[in-house]
């Protein structure tokens, strides 16, 4: 059995085990990609809501205690913080990656494409036309919108620039 | 009672009456809506303000420091200890009534929140950093809204004129300030003319005349409501009211 100090300081282990946490709503990502994760270190995990009222957020702290737990990581804490406010910005590269694959279209970066009024058209993840169009912009779940492709005609999520 | 409490707990608690009752009137049209794509609109926002009123009413209870949690304050105060503004409590009445209220309440809550998120009050401005981005969302679905239908049909022009109509007598009570505001350092009086400029430039898209100012109805802050909100709290308090306790 190894002491809780040494287990808790193995933060690379820590990180290959939220690695394997798909996030419940979007399960093609992990919570490493979503960038819901802050920190990771001396004992605890700090983790950020993407929305206020996302209702994931409990579903994701219990995937994520069980996870550590499973592992071995009883002792490590989750801390969850507001501040500050977690943006799309944090979706990692290869994040974005999946959502494309999984038909999600990944947000626009930066602060000018969070500007609700210069709304850049989503790329369709099934033809990679940018010949689209935005449906609703508020969709299925609170992070994404729905958009429709004129090319291939079909419709498709896109996730929420925040 | 709303009258003990901290000066820092009434604004918290001011500021999650307001985001819960908005959602909870919102979340009536769940299911109601005229086209799928306006239903989901609807539940989202509601969503997002119910998501800040279990923060900002957390944080109540963390400074009045007697143990009452979000879930206490939303579900076991009776109607007296509502400090929303009296504008979130109007019923939808019709699409139109609904997107009005709605139209009038997010940019002012667009600017408070704004405002908040640089406040010296670390709590409160890590709340409204993040919920001012959903904010954003909020008032630019009611906007779009105003717009199409005031400059829509004789039909749709006529309730969203009657909308506006009737909210705009509760606008008055969004930017009254008293000493508890002033603990909290935001001059409500000074985000009005902000406000003002905002929705002058959406009714000039909607072509549509801005209301004539009335008397302004307030009460809300000291729990003086309309009748409606004791219905609101009947339905969505029912659970704990009839089941006292009862946790799943
Ligand atoms: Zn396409």
């Amino acid at each position: 059995m190894v002491s809780g100090v040494a287990v808790i300081t193995d933060t690379g282990k820590v990180r290959r085990v939220l690695a394997d946490v798909p996030d419940p709503e979007i399960p093609c990502v992990s919570v490493l990609d979503l960038g819901i994760v802050r920190a990771i270190d001396a004992g605890r995990v700090v983790i950020t809501p993407t929305y206020s009222g996302c209702p994931a957020t409990l579903a994701i702290e219990q995937a994520i205690r069980t996870a550590l737990d499973n592992n071995g990581f009883g002792d490590v804490a989750i801390i969850t913080t507001l501040s500050p406010p977690w943006t799309t910005d944090w979706i990692t590269e290869e994040g974005r990656e999946k959502l494309r694959a999984y038909g999600i279209a990944p947000p626009p970066k930066g602060a000018n494409a969070a500007s609700l009024k210069n709304a850049q058209a989503a790329e369709c993840p099934r033809c990679g036309s940018s010949n689209t169009e935005e449906i609703s912009r508020f969709g299925s779940t609170p992070c994404k919108a729905l958009w429709r492709c004129k090319a291939c005609a079909e419709p498709f999520d896109r996730f929420k620039c925040h | 009672m709303a009258k003990a409490l901290p000066p820092l707990a009434v604004c918290a608690l001011r500021l999650g009456d307001d985001a819960l009752i908005c959602g909870q009137r919102l979340s009536e049209w769940c299911g109601h809506a005229p086209a799928l794509e306006v239903d989901l609109s609807l539940a989202n926002v509601a969503l997002d303000q119910i998501g800040q009123a279990t923060h900002f009413l957390g944080l109540a209870g963390e400074i009045e420091g007697k143990s009452r949690d979000a879930d206490a304050l939303a579900f076991k105060r009776d109607v007296m200890d509502f400090t929303n503004c009296l504008l979130v409590e109007q019923p939808n009445g019709d699409f139109a009534q609904t997107i009005a209220r709605l139209f009038l309440f997010s940019h002012y809550q667009e600017l408070l929140y704004a405002a908040l998120a640089v406040s010296k009050h670390e709590r409160f401005a890590a709340i409204a950093a993040k919920a001012v981005k959903e904010t954003a969302y909020h008032a630019t679905l009611a906007s779009d809204w105003v717009i199409r239908l005031g400059d829509g049909t004789d039909e749709s022009r006529a309730r969203m004129t009657a909308g506006l109509d009737w909210m705009w007598r509760f606008a008055d009570e969004l930017f009254e300030a008293d000493e508890a505001d002033a603990a909290l350092g935001v001059d409500k009086a000074a985000l009005k003319p902000a406000w003002d400029q905002r929705l002058d430039a959406v009714l000039a898209d909607a072509a549509l005349e801005r209301p004539a100012s009335r008397r302004p109805v307030l009460g809300g802050r000291k729990g003086r409501h309309s009748e409606h909100l004791g219905h609101l709290l009947s339905e969505m308090q029912f659970l704990q009211r009839a089941y006292p306790g009862a946790t799943w």
